[in-house]
Order: C-alpha cells, then sequence, then structure tokens
C-alpha cells in the first residue's frame, strides 16, 4: 500500500495542484503520537492547573485544526473563515444560559454543533461551486459577515462580546455518578476535551479510508476525472464543508465553556488563519498532523508572548514580529509541516520497510 | 431623504466606491498576472497612510509628501518582490496565503514600532480646504471631490498603460500565457516586478489620499482589504473592469446602507456579494 502510493505520487502529473498527502503514517511517527497520548493522559497529575488549562485550550483548538484539516488536507478546500462556525457554536452556549444557572450540557452541545452545521450547510451552498482561489476569498468574506452581524448588533453582544456565566451542567437528569463529575473541575474538563478529542481523531481517521473519504481525497487530486467517473461532487464537498463546519462548532463549544467568555475576534480572519497555520504547520492531511500542529502554533504562541525584557527591549511586547516570521520561515523552509520533517528524516533512516 | 442628501451621498459612495478600486486593482492584477493572493495588500494601504502622516509633517506640505510617499513605496515594494513574493509565484495558493499572512504581523508590528499605537491626524492641503455650498446647512468639502478626482485620473492613466503603451501590451502577454511571452523574449520577471511595484504603489497612493479624511490609525489595513476582496470578488478575479465596476457598486451599497438601514449596513455588502456568486458563481467579468 505505502508502496503504491509513492508510486501515485511519482506518477501524477506536474500540472496537477494537488498535493500528495501523508495519509498513511509511518510506524516511527505512529509511536510518537502514541508516546505523546500516554503523556497527556499523565498530564493533570503532574502539571499545575495553569497548565491544565493551557494544555484543555490546545486539545480544544486541535479539534478545531481537525476539522479544518478535512477540507484543507483531504478535499482540498482551504477556508480561510473557519472561525465562523467555530464561533457560532461558542455563541450558541452563551445564549442557551440563562443569567442565573447552569445549563445542560446534554442538548446543549447537540444543538450547538447543530447550529454551526446548519450556518456551515447555508454559507457552504454559496462557498462549495466556487474554486481555487475564490473559494479562499469567499469564505473569507461571509466569515467577515458573521463577525459584522455579531460586531454590530448590541444584542448579539456588540463587540465586547458575552460571558457564559456558568460552565455547562454534566449531570443526568439531576444525578451525578461521581464528585468529580463536574465541568467545573479542571480536570474533569481536560479529561471530557481529550476524550472528545480521540472520538474525533478516530471518527476522521474512520472518515478517510470510508468511500465517502476517498471521494473526497479524488476530488482534491482531480475533481474533474471524479465527475467524469459519475461523483456529484457539489453534494460531496458540500457534506464535508458542513461536517467540518459542526466539528469546529463543537471545538468553539468547548472553547466557551472553558474561557466563559465569546468575543467577535474569536470568528475573525486572524483565527480562520491561525487555524490553517495550525494544520500547515503539523502536516495535512492525516489528522495526527493538525493535532501536533495546534499544540506546536498554540505553544510557540505562548513562548512569544512570554518573551523576557532584555535591556530596555521588552521582546514579548513585539510577538506579533516574532510570530509573523516564524510564519513566513516556516512556508518557506518547511511547507510540508513537522510530520513531513520527520517523515523525511525517518525515510533515510527505514532502509526496508515492510507492512 | 431630500435631494441635496442623497446626492452628497452619491458623491460619497463613489468617492469611496473609486478609492476601493485603487485597492482592488492591484489585487486584481498581481492575481491575474502573477497568480498571487495577497492578504498583506491593506498593509500597503496602511503604510501609505503613515507615509503621508510623517512626509507631510517633514515636508510641511501633502503634496510634496505623496509625491516622495509613492518613491517610497514603489521601492518597497520592488524590494518585498525581489526578496519573497517572486518565489512564491509557482507556489499553492496556500503557501501565498500563510506567507502574506504572516507578513500582514510583521508589517503591523513594524508600525507599532516606528509609530506607535496612537490615532493620527492629517491636515488637509490649504488650497483644498474649501467646502462647496450645496443648500443653507448642507455643503461638500472640496478635498473629497479631489480625491475622487486623483482617483478617476489613475484609472484613465491605468487603462491607458494596460491597453495602449508597450508595456500594458507585454502585461497582458504575461497574463495571457507567461512561458509563451518569455519565450518570444520579453523578460517576464522585470514584467512581474513593474506590476507589483504598480499595485504597491495604487495601494500606497489611496493610504495617503484617504489619510486626511480618515486619519491614521493601527490595523487600518484589515478592514479595507476584506472590502477589496469583496470587490474582486464581485468583478471577477484578474478583471480591472470588473473591479472598477464592483468597487463603485460596493461603494453605492455600502454608504446607502449605513444611511437607510444601519442595523445591518455592516452585511449588507456581503449580502450582495452572496446574490453576485448565485448568480455568475466566477464574478461579473470573469477573465
Amino acid at each position: 500500500m505505502r508502496h503504491f502510493d509513492r508510486l501515485s505520487e511519482n506518477g501524477s502529473s506536474p500540472m496537477s495542484t494537488a498535493k500528495s498527502n501523508l495519509e498513511i503514517l509511518p510506524r516511527s511517527i505512529q509511536v510518537v503520537l502514541c508516546l505523546g497520548l500516554i503523556a497527556l493522559v499523565a498530564f493533570p497529575f503532574v502539571g499545575t492547573d495553569f497548565y491544565t488549562q493551557m494544555v484543555t485550550r490546545m486539545m480544544i483548538l486541535a479539534i478545531f485544526a481537525m476539522s479544518l484539516d478535512l477540507l484543507q488536507g483531504v478535499t482540498g478546500l482551504v477556508s480561510l473563515g473557519h472561525a465562523a462556525y467555530f464561533g457560532l457554536a461558542g455563541y450558541a452556549l452563551a445564549f442557551l444560559t440563562p443569567q442565573g444557572a447552569p445549563v445542560s450540557l446534554w442538548w446543549t452541545l447537540p444543538a450547538a454543533m447543530l447550529g454551526a452545521g446548519l450556518a456551515a450547510l447555508v454559507i457552504g451552498f454559496l462557498v462549495v461551486r466556487t474554486h481555487g482561489i475564490y473559494f479562499i476569498m469567499v469564505t473569507m468574506a461571509f466569515a467577515q459577515m458573521v463577525f459584522f452581524l455579531f460586531f454590530d448588533n448590541k444584542v448579539l453582544g456588540g463587540s465586547d462580546g458575552l460571558y457564559i456565566n456558568f460552565k455547562p451542567d454534566a449531570s443526568l437528569f439531576g444525578w451525578t455518578p461521581f464528585a468529580w463529575w463536574d465541568l467545573d473541575n479542571k480536570a474533569t474538563l481536560y479529561y471530557v476535551t481529550l476524550i472528545l478529542m480521540l472520538m474525533v481523531y478516530a471518527f476522521l481517521r474512520r472518515l478517510l479510508w470510508s468511500p465517502f473519504g476517498r471521494a473526497l481525497a479524488g476530488i482534491r487530486v482531480n475533481e474533474h476525472r471524479m465527475r467524469a467517473m459519475g461523483f456529484s461532487t457539489f453534494g460531496y464537498k458540500l457534506t464535508a464543508f458542513t461536517l467540518a463546519g459542526s466539528l469546529a462548532g463543537l471545538a468553539g463549544y468547548l472553547w466557551g465553556a472553558q474561557s466563559g467568555y465569546m468575543n467577535p475576534e474569536l470568528m475573525g480572519f486572524h483565527m480562520s488563519a491561525h487555524a490553517i497555520m495550525m494544520v500547515i504547520l503539523g502536516g495535512m492531511g492525516n489528522f495526527a498532523g493538525a493535532i501536533v500542529g495546534a499544540f506546536a502554533f498554540e505553544y510557540v504562541l505562548h513562548l512569544f508572548k512570554d518573551l523576557p525584557t532584555l535591556g530596555s527591549v521588552n521582546l514579548g511586547k513585539h510577538w506579533q514580529l516574532w510570530m509573523g516570521s516564524f510564519i513566513v520561515l516556516v512556508v518557506v523552509f518547511a511547507p510540508r509541516g513537522l510530520l513531513g520533517l520527520v517523515e523525511r528524516f525517518s525515510k533515510k533512516s527505514e532502509d526496508a520497510p515492510h507492512e | 431623504m431630500d435631494i441635496a442628501t442623497f446626492f452628497i451621498q452619491l458623491l460619497n459612495s463613489v468617492q469611496y466606491g473609486l478609492l476601493l478600486f485603487m485597492l482592488a486593482a492591484g489585487l486584481t492584477l498581481i492575481f491575474g498576472i502573477m497568480g498571487v493572493v495577497n492578504l498583506a495588500h491593506g498593509s500597503f494601504y496602511m503604510l501609505g497612510a503613515y507615509l503621508a502622516y510623517s512626509l507631510s509633517g517633514y515636508f510641511g506640505s501633502l503634496t510634496l509628501a505623496i509625491l516622495g510617499g509613492v518613491v517610497l513605496a514603489v521601492l518597497f515594494g520592488l524590494a518585498l518582490e525581489w526578496l519573497l513574493f517572486r518565489h512564491f509565484y509557482q507556489r499553492d495558493h496556500l503557501d501565498q496565503v500563510l506567507l502574506t499572512f504572516g507578513l500582514i504581523y510583521i508589517f503591523e508590528e513594524l508600525r507599532s514600532m516606528l509609530w506607535g499605537d496612537d490615532v493620527h491626524g492629517v491636515a488637509v492641503p490649504q488650497f483644498l480646504s474649501a467646502s462647496i455650498a450645496l443648500t443653507d446647512t448642507l455643503s461638500y468639502p472640496v478635498y473629497r471631490l479631489f480625491m475622487s478626482g486623483v482617483c478617476v485620473a489613475l484609472a484613465i492613466g491605468l487603462y491607458l498603460l494596460i491597453s495602449k503603451t508597450r508595456l500594458g501590451m507585454k502585461i497582458r502577454a504575461g497574463a495571457f500565457n507567461h512561458d509563451m511571452a518569455g519565450a518570444l523574449g520579453i523578460n517576464i520577471k522585470l514584467i512581474h516586478a513593474v506590476v507589483f511595484a504598480l499595485g504597491v504603489g495604487l495601494a500606497a497612493v489611496a493610504g495617503m489620499i484617504a489619510a486626511p479624511i480618515s486619519s491614521v490609525y493601527p490595523n487600518m489595513g484589515s478592514s479595507v482589504l476584506i472590502m477589496c476582496f469583496v470587490v474582486v470578488v464581485i468583478g471577477g478575479i484578474g478583471s480591472v473592469r470588473g473591479a472598477l465596476i464592483a468597487a463603485l457598486l460596493v461603494g453605492l451599497v455600502d454608504t446607502f446602507g449605513k444611511v437607510l438601514l444601519p442595523s445591518v449596513s455592516g452585511m449588507l455588502v456581503y449580502v450582495l456579494m452572496a446574490a453576485v456568486l448565485l448568480w455568475k458563481p466566477e464574478g461579473l467579468f470573469k477573465q
């Protein structure tokens, strides 16, 4: 299978814009990912509250990045407006939570994901018919429309945003099986996010190798040929767009629950571009890269914002300069991301790979 | 709305539309000829505005500031093209998006380090500071008419450059098929550099002439960038004529939307875009 993939990689014409992705993860990367998972499971026992919350946020962003990877890495649709669906679900939680009491997790989470998916369906109906550069610009413009809808209207929170005073209530009809069965507990929220992240990963990996996922990959490589073979590419792309929107909604809901605050900036163009950067940074098209990328991106951002003051210059204050330079350097030198680099090195060490 | 107010809003919308055209024309040319998505185009607008602020303080005259600023902006554009953009013409759109997004961060921070984060005003030149009285209470500033005049003059100049000159012929040949144009002995690299610098120059001029009425403030590039994207999408990517018509349309919808439907005015332009996309998915004037 792996040799076959390499053959087709080399055989594809250089004119094709499709990127060959690392869909099958080499053994070395699988091992690294397993070690990473063990570290994640153990982390709340060793990390402080601050870092537990930070890793929770990284995992939420990993879900967000994976949802974008379904479009960007698998289907070849670069959406520069994915943050809109992320933000919509978070706002949904803000509206559903009453002023003085928490609201049940069990119906608000599906409702928020459904809402984000519905928005993605409506916008997707318009944007999926466009291609390439148009798709990039149009997704960005529609996300900006959603941004202004919230930014301009006081009823929707306006430019200040909305507070979510209570974390969603996880009890089953008032019954809590354990004492820690409460999202206010930081470790519980951490593990809930971890489990959801793993579920999304497993679901998307399964989807990638399903007939539906293969059709999406086919659309990335050559949409005309897929259409000639009788696939309704519009329907496939719209389904992928809707699904990605509602998974982004899952991440947005968790973000709202964790931070207790939503503002329009979370739907803005910077947030969308950050998600693209996360997917690129890890490596596209296999979802593991999106997770690695989200962690790496958040870590680097944290690092730059926390830089010390050297002499009279506060380096951390100029984080935008470092972040911008970092992005430019990654695009110039490692356009296939961290997993791409690992793969390039492991290819040299593995002489006869048999799977 | 009485006739005088209507007239004033009409002039405002034309002026806004023409300003958008200056930016969108560069964006659409850079895409049409080099195939580059440039998210940093709004930064060139900001650069122009800040140059106008600094140089008008230095020279004491906005006219001189604009002339000096254009030279600086074009040199900046040439350097940027040579250093970075040149290597990205053949790359994936995704890489271009990220490169130019990274540049936005860099330019914003450099702006903050050089000029600080305060809002600055730029004085309208003395000889343009008058207003034309329309009725007893309403008047229209001459400077806004001057802005429209500059934009119209540059639009005509751009049209003549592209359709009537030898350089324009080479640009069009490059847009049509740049391998073939290169094989016929046209220095295509030079053409690319010229087009890029032209785009940067137009955006900077737009920023400079807009500085007195919009003032100069951080992040001023990003909102205008997204409007330009809408203009380019409506007009059809690569079409300068489409950009002109779409820019005027967007100016009209945005200005009158703010007067007539203030609660949804931020969204109206995007609704217009959605309607155009439903009707013509590739814009009004697909090349």
